[in-house]
């Protein structure tokens, strides 16, 4: 689903923000990102979502070359994509049913079905009876949750999340991890970019570790095999 | 607020263009009348000058000749000029009598008339010939500024509600960056982010329009009052035309056009620059 060939990312001013970085992950697996901030867990996220562009090597998302995208292909490229972020990027001024509802306002669904998908995304987050409130009166994990409704309502392959449980207490944290077990199960390939190594390290998927720009662990519990 | 801005730089040169209808409509009640005054000498006497009007009556190319004696003239010189008082006090009338030759209409070419002229002005009783298409001339020569002025204007109030729509545009794409972005991130394409500020900008144009014609009925419908008063002074019924229906949809035409292609530059402008990362 995902392959990163010896892509390096580097910013104006001379900045590397991933060095030399490879690994693939098959569809429908989950797995962690982890390392210090700034580490190039953030940029490594933007380059599979195509909010930044590898400087050099080359980026696979489902069998497509991202570097070939152009920009006008770039919206129908994200619409697979599901982005979860720690700022949760919500419209304050929309209710949590127009939040959720606006990706698939944008793919152009008819009205009737997007009150059903968006229900049915609000079910599952547990969300479903705050349908019509604003977002600044929920809680941190509620407007969390509401995020990941809104990344999950159009059914994408791949979802994408970045420290999804950063201001959350571990209680929560745990809860959104349980949320995003959920949708890998049901054959969605998921990556979570988290710094909480006491939770990642209680469940059970792959680990990979970032280091100054560099892929500098691959574990993964399941098959307990190990690249360097 | 931009409504209002657009709705003036509008109004301008549509009032003027109302305006400059009405003043082609006057000068071409005015057209046809091409005369040619003729200023007898003063010793021309009374009889001669009857005479010599039958005499160009007889002429092709005169289709009418009125004669106006030397006391006619004095009488109406004294009722209309306010000078009465004042032209009693001299002890002869100054004033020549007139002849006033119309040309006949398939003589009333320029060219023609201006031959025409030329003979009368031979004759030795004509003190003075006068064609009085002269300052018709003029009139329209002055007109043909006016317009050329007028398009000058339109296309710099044009720009300025361009600029103004743009303006108004940018602000509006810049309070709602936030939507913007998160709009980019889950997919959104650029058209769908345009549209909202298109329907933004063609209300605007179309605000701004609709103000326009307000504001260019009510100054014609205060200008009516006078303009009949002045009209009646020179013995013309003249009324003072409205917004037709084709000035009014080009009005609203180029007002909505205005507000859509404003808002379409600015939106091509600023939004590349908003980018999610």
């Amino acid at each position: 689903m995902i392959r990163f060939s010896h892509a390096c990312k580097r910013y104006p001013g001379g900045y590397d923000a991933l060095n030399q970085v490879n690994f693939h992950m098959p569809r429908g697996q989950m797995a962690f990102l982890t390392g210090h901030s700034g580490a190039g867990k953030s940029t490594l996220l933007k380059l599979i979502a195509l909010l930044e562009r590898a400087s050099r090597g080359q980026v696979f998302v489902n069998g497509q070359n991202l570097a070939k995208i152009k920009r006008p292909r770039i919206p129908f490229f994200r619409r697979n994509i599901g982005i979860i972020f720690q700022d949760h990027q919500l419209l304050f001024d929309r209710t949590v049913f127009d939040n959720v509802a606006l990706p698939l306002i944008i793919a152009g669904l008819p009205q009737r079905d997007i009150s059903k998908r968006v229900r049915a995304a609000l079910d599952k987050v547990g969300l479903l009876r705050k349908e019509k409130v604003y977002p600044v009166t929920l809680s941190g994990g509620e407007q969390q949750r509401v995020g990941i409704a809104r990344a999950v309502v159009n059914k994408p392959p791949l979802l994408l999340a970045d420290e999804p449980t950063g201001n959350l207490d571990p209680e929560l944290s745990r809860e959104i991890m349980h949320i995003f077990e959920d949708f890998s199960q049901v054959g969605v390939t998921v990556l979570v970019a988290s710094h909480d190594l006491d939770l990642i390290s209680q469940l059970p998927y792959r680990q990979l570790t970032l280091k100054g720009g560099r892929l500098v662990a691959d574990t993964d519990p399941s098959t307990q095999e190990q690249v360097g | 607020m931009t409504a209002a801005v657009i709705g003036i730089a509008l109004a301008l040169p549509t009032g003027l263009h109302v305006l400059l209808q009405n003043a082609q409509q006057i000068s071409g009640s005015w057209d046809g009348s091409a005369q040619i005054s003729l200023f007898l000498k003063k010793s021309v006497s009374h009889r001669q000058a009857l005479r010599l009007a039958r005499q160009l009556r007889k002429r092709d190319e005169i289709a009418k000749v009125s004669y106006i004696s030397r006391e006619q003239a004095l009488q109406e010189f004294q009722q209309q000029s306010g000078f009465g008082d004042a032209l009693k006090a001299l002890t002869k009338n100054p004033l020549p009598s007139v002849l006033i030759v119309q040309p006949a209409l398939a003589h009333s070419q320029p060219e023609q008339t201006a031959v025409l002229l030329e003979q009368l002005r031979r004759d030795i009783r004509v003190d003075v010939a006068q064609l009085d298409m002269q300052w018709l001339k003029r009139l329209y020569a002055i007109m043909d500024i006016v317009r050329r002025g007028l398009l000058v204007l339109a296309g710099l109030l044009a720009l300025t509600v361009l600029l103004v729509v743009g303006n108004t545009i940018r602000l509006a794409i810049q309070n709602r960056r936030d939507e913007i972005v998160v709009i980019k991130l889950i997919g959104g394409t650029d058209a769908f982010i345009r549209r909202p500020f298109l329907y933004t900008g063609f209300w605007y144009g179309f605000f701004g329009a609709i103000l326009a014609f307000i504001m260019v009925y009510t100054a014609l419908l205060l200008l009516s009052g006078p303009v009949e008063k002045l009209a009646l002074l020179y013995h013309n019924s003249f009324e003072l035309s409205r917004l037709d229906l084709d000035t009014t949809l080009i009005l609203l035409i180029s007002g909505v056009m205005l507000g859509l292609v404003g808002s379409w530059l600015a939106v091509g402008r600023h939004l590349r620059e908003i980018e999610p990362g």
